[in-house]
């Protein structure tokens, strides 16, 4: 397949991965952000072909690992109310909540659907005039936009069945949290390609500036994943830190100015807690005023008492990169796909999932 | 900000930042159950198999084979749910027939008989009926077996899915040796009959309404042919597969596990034709465990597996067969798989079903 066999051809990967080792003098400890790249590093085996001196953690940037508890049970109660519709992405569905997941939820008979794109959800609003359908309004910069035309779309058309319960993250918030806990051992990122195809570079540039940190927008198949790591590994190496590109050939530097306008007009910022993380100022979207009519959290009076989260899931440490899944003393014995304790062992994208998966036991 | 500090403080002390407690796993039938990896597995392990603990379930294979005077008789059962019942390349009656002549023949049994139990929906249009019974017709022609006998019934409206189909087979044993994971020897080569992908994507391109450039089709078809070609060319086959839901990856582990076997395979020499890899690129699914009707696994011994190939590919339905691994001698159940960068990483079973993922 054009545009994909090329970033996976061994004889590149080998290419640029001797060129890391040639370059590394000492240990340096990265974070690829997104999820997505986790999984691409997991499953191509791709840490083997580094030098030890690179140890990769695996960042916050898995959506359904970050939601809240409270939000995973407030989607239960939603879909199990009668005449409630529920539409969600994948692998929201399996997310323990605290009572159970939307898959439990389906099998106790709740009228749960797995859609690819939220505006198949408004076109179910629209065909269904007598059921309240409500879309799972999950995910980062990426999904965002989409989702946010599925609300104007259904405003535009005056579609009164229709909500969203949103639970958008952003992901410069959360790269500034981690700098600035004191446990961070992160020295340089791989930013995410795809959110950074929506929103532009230049939040990152500021960042590295700030934090005197290099950040490398990065994309998601081998190549692009170890030529982020070599340009990162670069740079640490000579003493920079900028903001690069690896993945120039989807990111521009102002970013999807059509898709921001939409994101802007639906959304704005909000303070959102992140599963393991905690509260974080102004990292996560909430619809404005003026479509604050499809937020399904007001429309349907949810009375969800609030929850603690057990002691055992080591998830927060794991999303911030301080442990390794395999660190955890849960981890494949008591928490495992089939039962997951904690979120990262939920989605394909989680840190715990991916190891378990692809066989990383150490 | 400051919540993060603090937290981040006393995470150094005990892991505070947690996930909540397992809830028990569910006490209800999930979809997950029937998603022919792990969960089934572990229903069929918690509640079938000590249930009815006999010698021929033991052999966890896909039919059983049972002594009558005179003769070795595969019998089997399978049942079929598809939704929407008719998709690209087939429709649930020629799924339904193929689905349980190849039961038989990853057996090494010549299919025979059949008999299949239909529950209808009140209200399916008859036209969709005698279209799926049509079809069963000639695939059971094509198939050379007899379908000798038949139930109905009818449920209310909401009450099914349109169609459901239960079948039996019976089949004679052919093969001289006995086929079935047990008989799986260290160094045997690991063989898959053809590209794989196709019935899965073929329906979720219907359910979720993808088009694609060239259409894919359903790879539903009966492989006795193939198989009995292998035995009477006189190879050593050890076991037999069909690659049907779970894909690749959950007929390997099954294996494995059942034999308590390693295995390792090679990634690059996998097949898949383009458009599953393209539409499996765009849903985020991995090919190795999209579902199959028209494949299988072959065991043999490392010296016989150039000779089966270019047995297997002289048939239409296994023209893109190809060797992809070795059984390993390790002890640990494990299917390992060469990734196409040089990697190397364990291919795992399913848990439940695949789900798309988000971004």
């Amino acid at each position: 397949m054009k545009y994909l066999e090329e970033y996976r051809d061994p004889k590149a990967v080998e290419k640029i991965a001797a060129a890391i080792r040639r370059t590394v003098t000492r240990p340096w400890t990265l974070m690829e952000v997104c999820g997505g790249q986790t999984h691409t590093i997991v499953k191509t085996g791709l840490e083997a072909l580094l030098p030890s001196e690179i140890t990769l953690i695996h960042g916050p940037g898995c959506p359904v690992c970050v939601t809240p508890l409270e939000l995973i049970d407030k989607a239960i109660a939603l879909a199990t109310k009668p005449g409630v519709t529920f539409c969600s992405f994948g692998d929201m569905l399996r997310v323990p909540g605290s009572r159970g997941s939307l898959f439990a939820a389906k099998a106790e008979g709740a009228d749960v659907r797995i859609v690819y794109s939220p505006l198949d959800a408004v076109k179910l609003a629209q065909a269904n005039p007598k059921r309240q359908v409500v879309f799972f309004s999950v995910g980062f910069e990426t999904t965002a936009p989409a989702n946010a035309m599925a609300v104007w779309e259904a405003a535009r058309l005056g579609i009164a069945n229709f909500s969203v319960l949103v639970a958008h993250v952003l992901v410069p918030p959360a790269l500034r949290a981690i700098l600035e806990s004191p446990g961070c051992q992160v020295k340089a990122f791989l930013a995410p390609g795809h959110v950074c195809t929506v929103t532009g570079v230049e939040e990152y540039r500021e960042i590295s500036l700030t934090y005197g940190v290099p950040i490398v927008v990065t994309g998601f198949e081998p190549v692009d994943l170890l030529e982020g790591i070599r340009m990162a590994v670069s740079q640490l190496e000579s003493g920079r830190a900028e903001l690069e590109s690896q993945y120039s050939r989807v990111v521009r530097r102002e970013g999807n100015q059509h898709a921001l306008r939409l994101m802007k007009e639906v959304f704005e910022t909000s303070p959102r807690v992140w599963r393991g993380i905690g509260m974080i100022p102004a990292s996560g979207l909430c619809l404005r005023p003026a479509f604050a009519s499809f937020d399904a959290e007001t429309r349907f009076a949810l009375d969800i008492a609030p929850v603690s989260e057990s002691k055992e899931c080591i998830a927060g440490l794991v999303l911030q990169g301080l442990r390794k899944p395999y660190e955890c003393p849960a981890f494949a014995v008591r928490c495992t796909p089939e039962n997951p304790l904690g979120a990262p062992m939920v989605s394909s994208e989680g840190a715990c999932a991916a190891y378990y998966l692809y066989g990383r036991r150490e | 900000m400051q919540r993060i500090i603090s937290m981040a403080d006393e995470s150094k002390k005990e892991f505070l930042w947690s996930c909540p407690v397992p809830f028990a796993s569910s006490d209800k039938v999930l979809m997950a159950h029937g998603g022919g990896g792990k969960m089934t597995q572990q229903l069929l392990e918690s509640l079938f198999l000590p249930a009815f603990a006999n010698d021929q379930l033991a052999a966890r294979h896909d039919g059983a084979v049972v002594e009558v005077p005179g003769t070795r008789l595969a019998f089997t059962t399978d049942s079929y749910v598809v939704h929407p019942l008719i998709f690209p390349g087939g429709n649930i009656g020629d799924l339904a027939v193929n689905g349980t002549v190849n039961d038989l023949a990853m057996c090494g049994a010549r299919p025979l008989f059949l008999a299949a139990g239909f529950i209808l929906e009140e209200g399916l249009p008859l036209e969709t009926l005698e279209t799926v019974v049509r079809s069963m017709s000639v695939a059971a022609r094509r198939a050379g077996v007899t379908l000798v006998a038949g139930d109905t019934k009818v449920v209310d409206k909401g009450k099914g899915d349109g169609i459901f189909i239960s079948t039996a087979g019976v089949g004679t044993v052919e093969a001289m040796q006995p086929i079935h994971p047990a008989a799986v020897q260290p160094g045997d080569a690991i063989l898959v009959s053809g590209d794989l992908g196709s019935h899965g994507i073929a329906i979720l391109s219907v359910r979720e309404g993808l088009e694609f450039g060239s259409p894919v089709l359903s790879d539903t078809a009966p492989l006795w042919q193939p198989v009995e070609a292998l035995l009477q060319a006189g190879l050593d086959v050890h076991c037999l597969r069909d690659l049907t839901r779970g894909g690749l990856s959950s007929a390997l582990n099954e294996i494995a596990s059942a034999r308590g076997i390693g295995m390792t395979i090679e990634e690059k020499v996998i097949p898949v034709p383009e458009p599953v890899r393209g539409a499996c690129e765009v849903l985020g699914l991995d090919p190795l465990y999209v579902a199959n009707e028209g494949r299988f696994v072959v065991f043999l011994p490392d010296a016989q597996a150039e000779r089966a190939l270019e047995i297997l590919r002289s048939f239409n339905v296994c023209r893109s067969a190809a060797r992809i691994g070795t059984v390993t001698d390790g002890l640990r159940p494990i299917v390992q798989i060469r990734t196409i960068i040089g990697g190397n990483r364990v291919l795992d079973m399913l848990s439940g079903e695949q789900l798309p993922r988000i971004c």
